[in-house]
């Protein structure tokens, strides 16, 4: 429907992720309040029980308060989040080194591949 | 709960059903899935109190699915069901006549969201609006059971987002219980708490959506094209 999911993770954890990336990305700040259960359903076309343990997951993770009566809040202890930032940050970097490894790179040779696809970038632009 | 106790259905010669044992449970949404004739529209019809077992026993509730199973039981037909000289109103309100249990505000909600005209006569309406339609009314019923047969097949993806968005909007999650048969399962997949696979008769596999996502990586899409073969 409106979010196109990958048959290999649980939905629920898509959405754990999408919200994640969010976070990441300042659309959602400390101490927002998200969707009710039904609403972000709705939104995402995923049956609630699945939102409800996308909740569940971010409570755990400390991401998210329930508070009762109100509905569900981004935390609003920012270390949290800087945290989570850079937990996305590690994961892509730490992608991004599997996949030339398994190029048969070298940690040197990634570092300079790196290097030179940053400057080209760079002159690209100027 | 819908109990499905030692059931069987023949049609002539014809097996349509054979030997199910099967709960579905209150509060959840399952997908029934299967190839053409595999047996999902027996099944939905037996629940409704359309079709009598040739043996065993269907109850919805603890109450024998029978036609008085129509007050618990709300069934939406693959087929056309509608008078044509009808506006959308008067079907409304016949159908309100027909089920005691239907709400007028909810149907009138339901309208505006699915942008029905309540003018309009059912002749002139699209097929997809037809099948809006349909699910205003089965949607506006506060009803414990909720059949759904195929009822995305031969409409567009306009039309299948709002069907999907007004069942996630108006189903009662708690209380409701909601079988979708369809043939679009990829689609629905993410609406859905389970799937039962019909095959031959038989109900050859029931599963937990995410669990089959978390256990083995597999929609259920995928599962099915790896495991046709062996039910």
């Amino acid at each position: 429907m409106s979010d196109d999911f990958k048959a290999s993770r649980p939905i629920y954890m898509q959405i754990v992720d999408k919200i994640m990336q969010q976070i990441a990305r300042q659309e959602l700040k400390e101490g927002q309040k998200l969707p009710s259960v039904r609403e972000m359903a709705i939104e995402s076309g995923v049956n609630p029980n699945t939102i409800q343990r996308t909740y569940s997951e971010l409570e755990r993770m400390h991401i998210v308060e329930t508070k009762r009566g109100q509905g569900t809040f981004i935390t609003d202890k920012r270390e949290v989040l800087e945290e989570v930032k850079k937990k996305l940050q590690f994961d892509i970097v730490d992608r991004f080194i599997a996949n030339m490894k398994e190029l048969g790179m070298s940690e040197e040779e990634l570092i300079t591949e790196l290097t030179q696809h940053l400057n080209k970038r760079k002159e690209e632009k100027s | 709960m819908i109990s499905f106790q030692k059931v069987t259905k023949k049609y002539g010669k014809e097996t349509a059903l054979q030997d199910i044992d099967f709960t579905f449970e209150q509060g959840k949404i399952y997908g029934l899935v299967g190839a053409n004739g595999s047996g999902k529209s027996t099944t939905l019809k037996m629940i409704a109190g359309l079709v009598q077992p040739t043996s065993g026993s269907v109850s919805v509730n603890g109450k024998k699915a029978n036609r008085r199973i129509a007050a618990d039981v709300s069934y939406l037909t693959e087929l056309d069901m509608f008078y044509e000289g009808f506006t959308v109103l008067d079907m409304l309100h016949f159908s309100a006549s027909q089920f005691q249990d239907l709400n007028m505000e909810t149907a009138y909600e339901l309208i505006s969201y699915m942008a029905l005209d309540k003018d309009k006569k059912i002749k002139e309406l699209s097929k997809g609006n037809r099948g809006r339609l349909k699910l205003v009314i089965s949607l506006s019923r506060k009803v414990p059971v909720l059949l759904l047969d195929e009822p995305f097949s031969g409409l567009d993806p306009m039309v299948r987002e709002s069907i999907v968005k007004g069942l996630l909007h108006y189903i009662d999650f708690d209380r409701q219980t909601v079988i979708i048969a369809t043939h679009e399962i990829a689609e629905i997949e993410p609406l859905l708490d389970d799937v039962v696979v019909i095959n031959q008769g038989h109900f050859a596999a029931h599963f937990h959506v995410e669990t089959l996502r978390e256990q083995y990586g597999l929609s259920v899409v995928e599962w099915m094209r790896e495991n046709i073969n062996q039910l």
